[in-house]
């Protein structure tokens, strides 16, 4: 029903919460190895949760997010390394699983576009600073308009 | 029955919003001063109408008018007063309708305070403001009517989406609205200057004020929601780069150069064509936020082909304002004389560097917004561009940026002393350093970033401080001189400082997020969990009913040291009518940090999963946002002293009525 679509907030909060009560990474989950749950919670928090929206599954609540939490950690307890398992999961789930996009040529752009827009626009604001300074100072005669037209009072009725 | 008369007053509305479109633009274009002066009235009977009809549309809500589509599904009669307000605007066509309403505001407040602003580029910029109004209300009226009647009245409403029903959400849009389709009247102000073909420092004065308040209201509406996220969410997470929220910050980074803008452009004319292209392209990203929200092209690109008549009426609208006001500019721009000349060391270079950055940081959130939405319109490959993205693009381009700022106001107009500044910023630099050099030694294998994040922070507070010291004493003199020298400084000065100084508050409020602790473990009531320096121990749980849900509260109490600091109660809700469990996280503030626990599920042995935080310092992250708006509103006050005694000039004390004083 076309009335029932409200904020794009809510509707990822209302995925969030059909999933129950349960809260992100549950306490059976965790691992009894610290340095490992790190890990563990490290590569979650870079790894998309598949039907919510733009949640990691280190957040999510979704039934889905904690099998692919579970996933990690078993891998991780199997001596994966934090690559091998990204790749496995990439494998299973392509690139959208990923919450930062693998560097090639599909994503160039994407990756490229803050260095873009800082070095272009240096380039462009140092050119217009070269041609002799900018404009020509105003001739007195100019300046005596500027100045008759900034004494002006506001246009009013 | 009132809905219908709320109907009618809607479309009145959009008869005199088309009316608002056309005569006063002729009348600005021909120099005719009757049908100039429709603008006024009419933009303000615009106003009332539409206020009216949102009014019609509060009270079918505040008295469960189950006749209504949109009350039956938005609400439930057991619900407070305050969110059976709130649920006007938790849907789309209530939201629409606030939308509407803000931006017939800030029409008919140009119309009612804008008495300086030279009659031309008002009325031209009430019509231009009436395309935009008469576009929404026309989307309102074909795909969104809030006033749809149901055949069969039910006995009961849906209720308020649960996570909605909450004092921070019931504030938080209309806040964030007033910001962001605040700057409506700028995009406005921009294309009539474009039309009428004068752009000077008169015009940035005009402006400015107009950008000053948006941007302070859209600063409260980004920190409201950002804390209500925080609190509501559970998981303690107070950013998401969720394309809702990069909505939202785009206008904010956009509208954030624009103010630096101006600045430039009314002290000094330079940098016009610039302004006015901010200008344009701030209220345009407000306008793609909308598109992206409304749509539901984020949901998911299907969800918008499947039902396309609101995406791409919006999308028109889009394209309509967008195109013909970058086409606009494309003709005229060229027509406008390069200003004021200055050196690459200087104020406007400081504020040229900002804006660079600024645009920079922009179009990163644009584009990792786009992006995957463009790939798979385009190849079909499906890519997600979430926090890792963002914190990796986004986070390099803040710290050129951030560490510039405090320069910004160290150097002179025109042609600034690079060593001089260093030299005001001294002890700026010195605090800084000396304080990331001790973190890193203290915090030895912690986090590395954290210490280095405290560091700008204070150097920015340190540096934004120094300044106005420096300005208010800039040698040894007795208290009551430099007394008379703070009062004597203008708001501006002081404005820009607060809000520099509240951008390293935030700042600090988010290095410090690298010292939180966080405990997720199944707890027995009574056993207590280390938490930092504190350690947390529910005590008790008990159910408890509540108006229009039935809670299972926690009784937690917080000690240091074996004394009880705080006592708190998280707390799970559950929301019969629509099945859903929420929440509550039990938040108390110490010092600055906040100790957060959230509940998770019983089990049968008697455990409750928990997550608990400490989060040191983490209040100052919005504290830090309540600083900058303060810093605008008082920047602000500035601004409308000085519109009022241009307004006064012309018109000696003695002769004639005294002059109407702007409100507000």
């Amino acid at each position: 029903m076309t009335r029932r679509r409200t904020l794009g907030a809510v509707a990822l909060m209302a995925a969030l919460l059909a999933a129950g009560p349960s809260r992100a990474v549950e306490p059976d989950e965790v691992l009894p190895d610290a340095g490992l749950e790190a890990r563990a919670r490290d590569v979650s928090s870079g790894l998309r949760c598949l039907v919510c929206q733009n949640q990691s599954i280190d957040d999510s609540a979704a039934p889905l997010a904690r099998d692919l939490r579970l996933i990690v950690r078993e891998h991780l307890k199997a001596g994966d390394t934090d690559a091998e398992i990204r790749a496995y999961l990439v494998q299973r789930y392509g690139d959208f699983v990923l919450l930062k996009p693998p560097f090639e040529r599909a994503t160039l752009l994407l990756w490229a576009t803050p260095a873009l827009v800082v070095v272009f626009g240096g380039m462009a604001l140092w050119r217009r600073r070269r041609p002799g300074t900018g404009a020509a100072p105003l001739d007195p005669d100019e300046q005596a308009r500027v100045d008759a037209l900034m004494a002006e009072p506001p246009t009013r009725r | 029955m009132f809905i219908e008369t709320g109907h009618f007053a809607l479309v009145l509305a959009l008869a005199l919003a088309l009316v608002q479109s056309t005569l006063p633009l002729w009348g600005s274009v021909r120099r005719d001063l009757t049908l100039m002066g429709t603008a006024v009235p009419v933009a303000i009977g615009q106003f009332a109408l539409v206020a009216y009809s949102f009014a019609c549309l509060a009270e079918a809500h505040v008295v469960s008018d189950f006749s209504l589509v949109n009350v039956v599904e938005n609400t439930h009669s057991t619900q407070p007063l305050v969110y059976k307000i709130a649920s006007v605007w938790g849907n789309h066509e209530g939201s629409m309708l606030l939308w509407v309403l803000i931006l017939a505001l800030f029409g008919a407040s140009v119309a009612g305070f804008g008495r300086g602003i030279p009659m031309v580029l008002r009325s031209a910029t009430l019509a231009v403001q009436g395309w935009i109004a008469s576009a929404f209300l026309l989307f309102i009226l074909l795909t969104s009517d809030p006033f749809a009647r149901v055949a069969r009245p039910p006995i009961e409403g849906r209720d308020l989406n649960p996570i909605l029903q909450d004092l921070g959400l019931a504030i938080h849009p209309p806040l964030l609205y007033l910001g962001y389709v605040g700057f409506s009247i700028v995009f406005s102000f921009a294309a009539a200057a474009l039309i009428t073909g004068r752009v000077d420092a008169g015009w940035a004065r005009f402006v400015r004020p107009w950008a000053l308040l948006a941007w302070t209201f859209l600063t409260l509406g980004i920190a409201m929601g950002s804390y209500w996220a925080y609190y509501t969410l559970g998981w303690g997470g107070f950013w998401f780069w969720d394309p809702v929220e990069n909505a939202s910050l785009m206008p904010w980074l956009a509208g954030t150069a624009l103010l630096h803008c101006t600045s430039v452009m009314e002290k000094r004319e330079a940098l016009k064509v610039w302004t006015i292209f901010l200008a344009i392209t701030t209220f345009s990203l407000s306008l793609l936020g909308t598109f992206l929200v409304r749509s539901g092209v984020l949901t998911s690109v299907h969800s918008f082909a499947s039902d396309p008549t609101r995406g791409t009426f919006i999308l028109l609208i889009l394209a309509l304002f967008i195109g013909g006001s970058f086409a606009l500019y494309a003709w005229r721009a060229p027509m406008l004389r390069v200003g004021g000349i200055f050196a690459p060391v200087s104020r406007e270079g400081s504020l040229v560097f900002n804006n660079l950055f600024l645009s920079a940081c922009c179009a990163t959130v644009l584009v990792g917004t786009l992006y995957p939405l463009a790939l798979e319109a385009t190849t079909g490959q499906k890519i997600s561009v979430g926090a890792p993205f963002f914190n990796l693009t986004f986070g390099p381009l803040m710290v050129p940026l951030l560490f510039v700022m405090p320069f910004g106001p160290a150097l002179a107009w025109k042609r600034g002393d690079l060593l001089g500044a260093v030299q005001r910023l001294m002890v700026a630099l010195t605090v800084g350093l000396v304080i990331a050099v001790v973190l890193v030694a203290v915090t030895r294998g912690g986090p590395v970033l954290a210490p280095l994040g405290v560091g700008l922070a204070a150097y920015i507070i340190v540096g934004a401080l120094s300044d106005v010291a420096l300005r208010v004493r800039p040698r040894p003199m007795p208290l009551r001189t430099v007394v008379e020298r703070a009062a004597g400084l203008p708001r501006s000065a002081w404005g820009t400082a607060i809000a520099h100084a509240g951008m390293g508050v935030t700042l600090l409020g988010l290095a410090a997020t690298g010292w939180g602790v966080e405990r997720i473990a199944a707890v027995h009531p009574g056993q207590p969990v280390d938490l930092g320096p504190y350690s947390v121990t529910i005590t008790a749980l008990v159910p408890r009913p509540g108006p229009n849900y039935s809670e299972t509260l926690a009784q937690a109490v917080v000690m240091e040291g074996g004394r009880v600091v705080a006592e708190i109660t998280p707390a799970k809700r559950f929301f019969a009518t629509r099945q859903q469990t929420v929440a509550e996280a039990g938040i108390v503030t110490l010092g600055l940090g906040q100790v957060y626990v959230s509940l998770g599920d019983q089990h049968p042995d008697g455990t409750i999963d928990t997550r608990m935080f400490w989060k040191p310092l983490v209040s100052l992250i919005w504290g830090g946002a309540l600083v900058m708006a303060f810093g605008g509103l008082l920047s602000l006050s500035d601004r409308r002293l000085r519109i009022g005694v241009a307004f006064r000039r012309p018109r000696p004390a003695a002769a004639g009525p005294r002059p109407p004083v702007p409100a507000e």
